[in-house]
């Protein structure tokens, strides 16, 4: 294996871990925000990594994978944006500001709580 | 090998996108079930080597069908009406 | 050796995209949905790209990069919807 090989097949592996951690994150979190946060950045990184990856494999394709990447930097943060927006103009506050205590439980793992109740689905 | 599992996966995925978008009452997230079926259908026509099909499927499954969906539920409802169901069995009763 | 990275690689893309078609059928509003929806669009893209590799065909990465470019499009439209300035 040469250089570039095993370069292109690190940043792969790299790659192809985001992707799996941003769907994780997408199923984990409690809350859309979260989950938009999960979802968008993890996965923008992984898909970068990946296709710089499969660039450096075959250095004859590294233009149109530059290209891939800055289409994939412009495109993945507008699209976020736009949903996250109409998410708070349509009422939909984050959980740890509304006054939702039912479902702030949800919280509970990742920020302690000072009461313990039963975790609810 | 590889190849036959992951088709087998897009397909699974595939026919329970398409029975959710059936039976769901929201109309929007049965178009939003719309544009996961032509995703996956876009990644099926590339696994079986036909790239010029994967790129049309692309282009108006995902762009196209979606834009005019929901203009189409903006100027209509958004959910689906339950009488017509009615109506239907009581005129197939008679 | 570069099998088995590939062979890594597509497994855990589509355990990804097992859990988010998992979210777009448990999700509560239409958002999660939305965010469900785009996630899987950016698991498609990418592994467009790796499949071009592993078939070893450069004309193949125009559909990743057509699918890149529209792919946000679906989701722009849906949330100037929820906004209510479509």
């Amino acid at each position: 294996m040469s250089i570039m090989e095993i370069i292109g097949g690190i940043l792969i592996i790299i790659g192809s871990i985001f992707l799996f951690l941003g769907a994780l994150g997408i199923y984990r979190m409690p809350d859309i925000y979260n989950r938009l946060q999960a979802g968008t950045k993890a996965t923008t990184l992984g898909a970068m990594s990946l296709i710089l990856g499969v660039g450096f494999l075959e250095p004859s394709w590294i233009l149109k994978s530059l290209v891939l990447i800055i289409f994939i930097a412009f495109s993945n943060p507008i699209s976020s944006h736009a949903l996250a927006r109409a998410t708070y103009r349509r009422g939909h506050y984050p959980l740890i500001l509304s006054d939702d205590k039912e479902n702030m439980d949800a919280y509970q793992e990742v920020v302690p709580h000072e009461k313990e109740k039963e975790e609810k689905v | 090998m590889i190849a036959l599992i992951l088709i087998l996966v897009l397909l699974v995925l595939m026919i329970a996108a398409s029975v959710y978008a059936v039976r769901q009452k929201d109309l929007l997230y049965a178009v939003i079930a719309t544009g996961i079926i032509s995703l996956i259908l876009s990644i099926l026509f590339y696994l079986l080597q036909a790239p010029d099909v994967a790129l049309t499927e692309a282009a108006i499954g995902v762009a196209l069908t979606t834009i005019i969906f929901v203009i189409t539920i903006r100027n209509t409802e958004r959910m689906e009406v339950e009488n017509d169901k009615k109506n239907n069995t009581k005129s197939a009763a008679k | 050796m570069m099998t088995y990275i590939i062979y890594i690689a597509l497994s855990l893309m589509a355990l990804g995209m097992i859990m988010s078609a998992i979210r777009f059928v448990k999700g509560p509003t239409a958002g999660d949905r939305v965010v469900a929806l785009d996630t899987l669009t950016t698991i498609g893209v990418s592994a467009l790209v790796l499949l071009a590799y592993v078939f070893q065909r450069f004309i193949y990465v125009d559909v990743a990069l057509v699918y890149a470019v529209l792919g946000f499009i679906g989701v722009i439209v849906i949330a100037r919807y929820l906004e209510g300035a479509l």
